[in-house]
């Protein structure tokens, strides 16, 4: 797998039947590290019928590759990997690499085990080494306390998963050309696990992934009592309610709440941090968004040199008097205009 | 029936240090933990267990000699024996060279119904090994999964994904990752621990495994560290001290006119 071999291969996230959005930054990736190489971005559909495949030309692909298209959407892990691995084995790219989802979490280790190649988890940076051409990938280490940059200097392809949220797709160039291709491998008569059904998540409240403005407390809310604090701020922002891992140990908000490695990453328009140190394990999951609000008692936190503007104090007392604020300027509104 | 849990022995604190040259993590021996998501794992075999009598858990883990210690914990939770993989050639095993060991280990118990592993390790945090075994066994992976039940030679099973829950059934034998939501470990009872800190357990190497010393460890691994740092993320920080009630009120105004700047706050008002 050497000579001929210099693409760059990105995974299609298939969520209902669709490519999810997030595809277009995995698609933004690829055409970073293709960069002054000229090597070609090709993107992977396994299973579906895309309805507009150009959609990812747009947004930096050089060839969609759209594989097994009538197979099924929301296939199991074993058929899908097999296509997976079958594609990889035809086009040799050098580079793979997919999105750190459930799915792409689940088909990258077996492929490349299957491949006999290395794979990195999670990562939040990639880049091309000038000196070799190998794929450097990026990603917190060891409860997300330090960085380490990880190479696969012998084997091909390279392979990583890469955190949603951690590039911007690029503005959509409709001018742009590229190659639509379909490929259908041979596939077992049956595998061991059936889909019996799906059953979608219904819940109304704000999803942190999508919010424009998050507020996340960490330790430094002192009590549960004060973490209280930041739903009545999150809901006079009309924000999405975010938390540590410590804050989610101790108890004071869900697992479902949590922000960073472990939990979900955030890029919104503007984070709030209240009482949050910024562990790297942390800022992995929010050091994208557009303006980070510190406010901490500890001048030399982590998070306070992370952000665009903070607030040296006492967290809770803070919090809360922000939000009495916006709620008198929101009342003033309402009676004013 | 035979269930396997693979089980790993993690820092007790988030505070490990890298040995900056190497990239090798540098930990207190003293201070370790059962992997939290391995205890809901092992509280599933258990859980098994008591459906179907007869059935045999053995907790499989590799790590430092003193990784007795998680098998330990791991029978007082409910396994009935365990195997440690150790040997200074397992030294510097990335996720495909574990995995090589850990598929090895399981050919060598036999027949298997069922694999068993957290969704994740706290300290690597990287949740490939389960599947990369699976793969090498040629076994289903059924990752993140919240609720597994036994019908026949068939479990059915519910994963979380992102946007709901995917329901399966998966003939046997599989590999399974579980999530923190499939149950709530008890602690285990004092007898327990006192039985269990009595238990002794194999210890294989390379050779027990049919494996060549240059098959495991650094030497095997296809990935390396190459580089260990500390992030440089910071921004220009415009510092506000709310220090005083004259500091507080500065300090929300700048928040306040920050947000409008941005749009979250309309402009103009107060």
């Amino acid at each position: 797998m050497e000579q001929n071999s210099n693409g760059i291969m990105v995974l299609a996230e298939v969520r209902g039947g669709a490519i999810h959005p997030v595809t277009r930054e995995m698609v933004a990736w690829g055409r970073k590290l293709a960069g002054q190489f000229s090597r070609p971005v090709t993107c992977v559909i396994i299973g579906i019928d895309p309805d507009d495949p150009e959609d990812l030309i747009r947004y930096g692909a050089d060839r969609v590759l759209s594989v097994n298209p009538g197979f099924t959407g929301n296939s199991p892990a074993t058929p899908t990997a097999g296509l997976f691995v079958d594609v990889i084995r035809e086009e040799r790219p050098a580079i793979v690499i997919a999105p750190a989802t459930t799915s792409g979490r689940t088909l990258m280790p077996i492929a490349a085990a299957r491949l006999n190649t290395g794979l990195t988890a999670d990562c939040t940076d990639l880049a091309i080494d000038p000196k070799d051409g190998l794929l450097l990938q990026t990603r917190p280490a060891i409860g997300g306390n330090v960085m380490a940059t990880i190479k696969t200097p012998n084997t091909l392809p390279q392979m990583a998963t890469v955190r949603p949220r951690s590039i911007r797709p690029l503005q959509p160039d409709s001018a742009r050309r590229g190659q639509v291709l379909v490929k259908t491998y041979e596939m077992p008569d049956s595998w061991p696990e059936q889909l019996l059904s799906f059953i979608r998540d219904e819940r109304k409240e704000i999803n942190l992934e999508e919010a424009e403005i998050v507020v996340t407390g960490g330790k430094g809310m002192k009590t549960k009592e004060n973490f209280a604090l930041l739903e009545d701020l999150a809901a006079a922002l009309g924000a999405g309610l975010g938390a540590t891992r410590a804050a989610v140990e101790a108890g004071w908000a869900p697992f479902t709440r949590q922000v960073g490695l472990t939990g979900k990453t955030v890029a919104p328009k503007v984070y709030i941090a209240a009482g949050v140190s910024g562990k790297i394990q942390h800022l992995a999951g929010m050091i994208t968004s557009e303006t980070i609000i510190a406010v901490n008692e500890d001048p030399e936190a982590q998070m306070v040199k992370v952000a665009d503007l903070a607030v040296i104090g006492d967290a809770p007392a803070v919090v809360e008097k922000l939000t009495k604020a916006l709620i008198h300027l929101k009342n003033k509104r309402k009676g004013g205009a | 029936m035979n269930v396997i849990v693979f089980i790993k022995q993690v820092p007790g604190t988030t505070n490990v240090r890298m040995d900056p040259a190497t990239g090798a993590m540098l930990r207190d021996p003293s201070d370790t933990v059962l992997n939290p998501l391995d205890e809901h794992a092992i509280t599933e075999a258990a859980k098994i267990k008591d459906g179907q009598p007869g059935t045999v858990v053995t907790a499989l883990t590799m790590g430092p000699p003193s990784a007795v210690k998680a098998l330990q914990e791991a029978c007082a939770r409910g396994a009935d024996q365990g195997v440690l993989l150790s040997h200074k050639a397992f030294a510097g095993s990335d996720t495909i060279a574990t995995s090589r060991a850990l598929a090895a280990a399981v050919r060598k118990l036999g027949p298997v119904d069922l694999i068993l592993a957290g969704e994740k390790s706290i300290d690597g945090e990287t949740g490939q090994v389960g599947p990369m075994t699976a793969a090498m066994l040629e076994l289903p992976a059924v990752t993140f999964v919240r609720r597994l039940n036994l019908e026949g030679g068939r479990i059915r099973v519910q994963r979380l994904v992102e946007d709901g829950v995917e329901e399966l059934a998966v003939t046997l034998p599989a590999l399974v990752t579980v999530v923190r939501d499939i149950n709530n470990p008890p602690l285990p009872s004092l007898r327990r621990y006192v039985m269990a800190k009595k238990m002794t357990f194999p210890v294989w190497g390379p050779e027990e495994l049919g494996l060549k010393e240059t098959d495991t460890g650094l030497k095997a691994s296809p990935t390396r560290v190459v580089k260990v740092f500390s992030p440089k993320f910071a921004r220009s920080t415009a510092i506000f001290r709310a220090d005083g009630e004259a500091g507080l009120d500065a300090s929300v105004q700048a928040v306040i006119d920050l947000l409008r700047t941005k749009e979250i706050l309309k402009k103009g008002g107060a």
